[in-house]
């Protein structure tokens, strides 16, 4: 085996993809190879590092140094300077590299260390190979669990380390994992739920295409946990990389007898199919994903029963979202202790974050729970682009809430943020600055969410129709005194008997934006 | 007939609708569910037609009239719309000469809004066919349309 003197990493995810990184792979490979430095330097995909609108980024090893905005044109000199003569190319230098950036090893004075557990191997392994996951401790929990656990005891560090569910609710998944598994029945199914489709939120896209394997272990603990031997991961239909990465995860997890029956000579028999979804936001809501898994329309359905009980073809179903899942190897692994080290004592552990709008640097972070909104802002995403003021934020997606700049020092977590009539929900956050008018913002909003009403309730599908024909005429000037209680009204009752979360939560938008920016909005719309 | 081929794939069972229905449009060459698409899944999964129609029309990425060989997909979501998607539909619509929904007349392109694609880090985006395109302006734009129209 040849000694390799350099790595280099490329990221290839969605965005980089877009950015022309497969050319400038081709290139790189063909002109390392034209120097003869083939057997001297290795170039490795990855997923994505996090960063988003950098072009192609590129990551050298050992030495650390990042790379963004490589077209094919540069390679020559990027081979050349760095990999020949080792003079790293100072020009396409990422010159703002924000903190997530830093991985483990790479301490300097300015660059503080980020806890990263769902993020640990995105862009540091290859997403396409078994063995680098299995390099980095991958399915060490799985056999954990199978080897010195019972089910229950699995349930009991899931409870304890207080993990709850990632996608927005914010149920503790070790509960919801218990009602499944004292569910009555044989046969019990774990469906995660990939449908990512709250506006400004590509998490769950980032993870599935930067490291499959960590979701499959995940859904494997669940599985063990619940007493379920049998898997689905709906995929919205528009990711097509992320389908294509986890079906390719999927089969070689099958090859090492990761999936399939008898894992790891245990008893227990476990595998996953893949369903990808048509595009449609409602069946982000586990009982209206249920319904389209079952190949209906996407429609929600009573409460109670809840899937745990009565789910997928009437059979208890747990219903995680990736996010979710891809916390518990870990939390098998090091234990419930050592992941309440991380967060607030109400809610321990990480979350992921996507941080867009008029930020520096958007993207994709990993913070603590409880860390605010300011440092975020500020400290990750590089502050408000061409030096401008903040002036809010929408936070949790189109169903989330609009936050002006008195609450930048607000922690971040599913608890603190309900005290102030916030959600945390997907952790989606849409930085907005001085120049943006509330009410168009609002308008998109509200015009969002008429296009996705699924129309099985009366409430959500007049509702959102009324609201925007409301706010159409406030925003062309033929807007009338009363608007804006209307707007409230519809709100307020849509809030109170929509049938499911879609309709209800339309009304946290409008009301905090009334309460942020009522005054501007009052006189946009009288304008 | 490639609609046999296609069905022969998948298990003629319900849970199986949404991939068949997936294969059916992408291989239609006018990129869309026909009648004849809708029935030939019907009678396969063993379900009215008004079953499988009901389905088809629930989802945003079915089309249940003719496209164009290529589907803009502009994302029209809160984060898009922030970094200014509306006054890229304004160009679209004008550059295409059509309006939401509909195909240019000599059946190119077919303009369409979409919910968040997930690309919020470089918006505004959108996607053609399989393809995601970002950070895109009125001038990316054109070298986008442009190119495709060379590959005819």
């Amino acid at each position: 085996m040849n000694l390799v003197r350099n790595h280099v990493l490329i990221s290839i995810d969605a965005g980089t993809i877009m950015a022309g990184a497969r050319a400038v792979e081709k290139t790189l490979v063909d002109e390392i190879a034209s120097q003869g430095l083939t057997d001297e330097i290795s170039v490795l995909e990855t997923g994505s590092i996090g960063a988003t609108g950098q072009g192609v980024v590129l990551v050298v090893y050992p030495e650390g140094i990042y790379y963004g905005n490589v077209t094919p044109q540069d390679i020559p000199e990027l081979v050349e300077e760095h990999l020949l003569k080792g003079r790293p190319l100072k020009r396409l230098i990422l010159s703002e590299i924000p903190k997530q950036h830093v991985i483990k090893k790479e301490k300097t004075g300015l660059l503080k260390e980020q806890p990263r557990i769902v993020l640990k191997n995105s862009g540091i392994i290859n997403p396409e190979n078994i063995d680098e996951y299995i390099a980095e401790n991958g399915y060490e929990a799985i056999a954990k669990a199978l080897t010195t656990m019972t089910p229950e005891e699995a349930i009991e560090e899931a409870k304890k380390s207080g993990l709850v569910g990632r996608g927005g609710a914010a149920f503790t998944t070790g509960m919801k994992w218990d009602f499944a598994r004292q569910a009555a029945g044989d046969i019990k199914y774990i469906v995660c739920n990939a449908d990512e489709g709250e506006p400004g939120t590509f998490k769950d896209r980032l993870i599935l295409e930067g490291d499959p394997h960590k979701l499959i272990e995940g859904m494997l603990i669940a599985g063990y946990a619940v007493g379920a031997s049998k898997g689905f991961v709906y995929i919205r239909g528009e990711y097509a990389l992320s389908i294509e990465r986890l079906e390719k995860a999927i089969g070689q997890a099958r090859q090492y007898g990761l999936l399939g029956d008898n894992i790891l000579e245990s008893k227990f028999s476990f595998d996953i199919t893949v369903m990808k979804g048509a595009g449609a936001y409602v069946c982000g809501e586990e009982t209206a994903l249920i319904e389209s898994l079952e190949g209906k329309r996407g429609h929600p359905r009573n409460k109670p029963p809840y899937p745990v009980t009565e789910g997928l073809w009437a059979k208890p179903t747990v219903v995680n979202n990736v996010e979710t899942l891809a916390n518990v190897p870990e939390i098998i692994l090091h234990g419930a202790s050592w992941f309440r080290g991380y967060g607030t004592e109400k809610c321990p552990g990480t979350k992921v974050f996507t941080i867009i709008g008029n930020v520096t640097t958007p993207g994709l972070i990993e913070v603590e729970m409880g860390t605010t909104l300011r440092d975020i802002i500020y400290e990750y995403a590089g502050g408000i682009k061409n030096g401008k003021q903040f002036k809010g934020a929408l936070v949790g997606g189109a169903a989330g809430a609009f936050l002006g700049p008195d609450m930048l020092d607000v922690k971040m977590d599913f608890v603190n943020l309900k005290e102030y009539s916030a959600v945390l929900g997907s952790g989606a956050i849409l930085v907005m600055d001085e120049d943006v008018d509330m009410l168009d913002m609002l308008k998109s909003v509200l015009h969002f969410f008429r296009h996705e009403s699924c129309g099985h309730c009366v409430p959500c599908r007049l509702g959102t129709a009324q609201l925007v024909k409301i706010i159409d005429r406030m925003s062309s000037s033929k807007g009338r005194k009363d608007d804006i209680d209307k707007l409230m009204n519809i709100a307020r009752v849509m809030q109170a008997t929509s049938f499911c979360p879609l309709g209800q939560s339309l009304y946290l938008p409008i009301s905090s934006s009334l309460k942020y920016f009522g005054d501007e909005i009052r006189s946009r719309a009288r304008q | 007939m490639y609609r046999k081929q296609i069905l022969k794939k998948f298990n003629p069972a319900l849970d199986n609708i949404l991939y068949i229905l997936h294969d059916l449009q992408d291989n239609n060459p006018e990129h869309y569910l026909a009648k004849e698409d809708i029935r030939v899944c019907a009678d396969y999964l063993g379900v009215p037609y008004s079953y499988v129609h009901s389905v088809a029309s629930f989802y945003t990425m079915f089309s249940l009239k003719p496209r164009g060989r290529y589907i803009i997909r502009l994302c029209d979501s809160p984060p898009c719309h922030l970094m200014g998607s509306q006054s890229l539909l304004d160009y679209l619509k004008k550059e295409l000469k059509v309006n939401v929904g509909e195909t240019t007349r000599d059946k190119v392109f077919t303009l369409e809004l979409t919910s968040c694609l997930g690309a919020c880090g470089v918006a505004p985006a959108m996607m053609i066919n399989e393809e995601m395109f970002g950070n895109l302006t009125p001038a990316a734009v054109d070298a986008i349309l442009e190119k495709r129209r060379k590959e005819l």
